[in-house]
């Protein structure tokens, strides 16, 4: 039930990519921080939720060949740091290309994908992942 | 009147020919090719199921109509293979676009017609001033049993409508729907594979359906084939439509670009859907369309379509095109597909 619960916490940020904006440094975060870590308490009230355009470039990368049993039928895919455009950087997988085409400073955009499920009978996950341009 | 405000269509990148099916299960893939006309079929990735595409074609939709997706009052998908027996689709489309209250939403089924009962309700609701702007969606994995004739066109794809009063770019000028108890193709609770009433296939179920609701959408328009400068019908392999068309008397010219089960294979609730899509793509102001889609079980809807000038504001090319997506693709042979399919079955442990 905890996972239940986790799921559906995340779902806003993993399904819209919802990050928020600090109203006094202008610095963008994802997940959301509810305070900003540079202006502390002159953040306070100022943190502004903000969706992400889910454009962004690879920044660092790895090909995974061991991989969790949910990710058997994809193996070896990528899983990639990303700088979005809007600067916060996050780790996603890079699905649909050749893993030998996926380079550093390649352009990437988000797509909505599945991103694992529990067992046969229980919930099903979504988020984001990325393709690239 | 109402009309189409935003549209948008999703077809997984992944593709096999018929011939690497028929080499597994010994056919003879020129046969296949030619008596059913289907050249290769879009394959989903194991990532991808009816919720990922319906959230893909409905963000292109968005995109598209240059709306809020708060101004959105209703979702209903259309779909044969819901990712949920009990949880809709629309649930999920809707926290991913980021709906907000008050919504309308429910999974509609109606075999390949679902999606487009949908577009009728979502219409209904938009000219009785109940909602402004609705979202309609048909949109399928569809199954097809290892070696059975339909595992050559069950295919993978959607598209989104957007539905209201202002700035449409395709009015709807009118609908209709036939409907009749017709044993020709179904699936029963738990069956992960559909049966099929072979000799219902063509005559009774498709071509019974699809060319009344033609013939009387035509009538209550007062319209004949030449009025027309596209139609669009429901396409389980490239054969049926073609001679559905001809049969109404319409020419290649007008039912060409419409035609996309050759190059992606059925894509069930999508298909004719995404074959007005791909129409929209291309279509002019003044233009019109007869779009006839064909559910199993069965029935058919029946909509006439004119193009209005507010196409040639609309950014087509916010969101990928049908065109796009034909020429964005990967190639996959039987033993990917059938990983990929979960025809290949893991131990209870591994997944």
């Amino acid at each position: 039930m905890g996972e239940l619960s986790r799921i559906w916490r995340e779902s806003e940020h993993r399904y819209r990519l919802m990050g928020n904006r600090c109203g006094n440094c202008n610095r963008v975060f994802f997940p959301i921080r509810a305070v900003c870590p540079h202006c502390h308490r002159e953040s306070i009230g100022k943190m502004k939720p903000m969706e992400l355009s889910g454009r962004g470039e690879i920044v660092s990368f790895t090909i995974v060949h061991d991989t969790p049993p949910s990710f058997v039928r994809q193996r070896p895919y990528a899983l990639a740091l990303i700088k979005l455009d809007e600067g916060p950087v996050l780790t996603g997988q890079i699905v649909d290309a050749e893993n030998d085409s996926i380079e550093m400073g390649k352009r990437v955009r988000s797509v909505f994908r599945k991103i694992g499920e529990d067992g046969k009978s229980g919930i099903i996950q979504y988020g984001y992942k990325f393709v690239l341009e | 009147m109402s009309g189409i405000v935003g549209y948008g269509s999703y077809i997984p990148k992944y593709r096999i020919k018929p011939d690497e099916i028929a080499r597994v299960w010994g056919e003879d893939a020129e046969n296949i090719r030619n008596g059913i006309f289907v050249l290769s079929k879009s394959v989903p990735s194991p990532d991808e199921d009816v919720i990922t595409i319906s959230v893909e074609a409905a963000r292109s939709a968005v995109k598209r109509a240059k709306i809020k997706s708060s101004d959105i009052g209703a979702i209903y998908i259309g779909s044969e293979s819901h990712p949920y027996a009990v949880k809709p689709t629309a649930t999920v489309v809707s926290a991913a676009l980021g709906c907000d209250f008050p919504l309308f939403a429910a999974d509609y089924e109606f075999a390949c017609k679902a999606g487009t009962a949908a577009m009728q309700n979502v219409k209904a609701m938009v000219d009785s001033g109940v909602i402004k702007y609705g979202l309609a969606i048909g949109s399928d994995t569809s199954q097809g049993a290892p070696g059975d004739a339909l595992e050559y066109t069950a295919s993978a794809g959607g598209t989104a409508f957007i539905i209201g009063k202002e700035r449409s770019i395709a009015e709807i000028n009118g609908t209709l729907s036939v409907t009749s108890d017709t044993p020709d193709f179904w699936r029963r609770e738990g069956q992960p594979y559909p049966s099929h009433g072979e000799r219902f296939t063509g005559e009774p179920a498709y071509f019974r359906h699809t060319l009344t609701a033609s013939r009387l959408m035509m009538e209550k328009m007062g319209t004949k084939p030449s009025d027309y400068n596209y139609a669009v019908f429901h396409q389980p392999n490239g054969k049926f439509p073609t001679r559905a068309a001809k049969t109404l008397g319409f020419t290649e010219a007008q039912y060409n670009d419409g035609l996309l089960t050759p190059y992606i294979g059925n894509t069930y609730s999508g298909a004719m859907m995404t074959g007005l899509s791909a129409i929209l793509d291309k279509a002019k102001p003044g233009e019109r369309i007869l779009a006839v889609s064909f559910g199993s079980g069965a029935g058919s809807d029946a909509f006439d379509l004119t193009v209005t000038e507010e196409i040639l504001k609309m950014d087509r090319h916010a969101a990928p095109t049908i065109s796009d997506m034909l020429a964005d693709v990967k190639w996959i042979d039987y033993a990917v597909y059938a990983k990929f399919k979960k025809k290949i079955v893991l131990g209870e442990d591994v997944e």
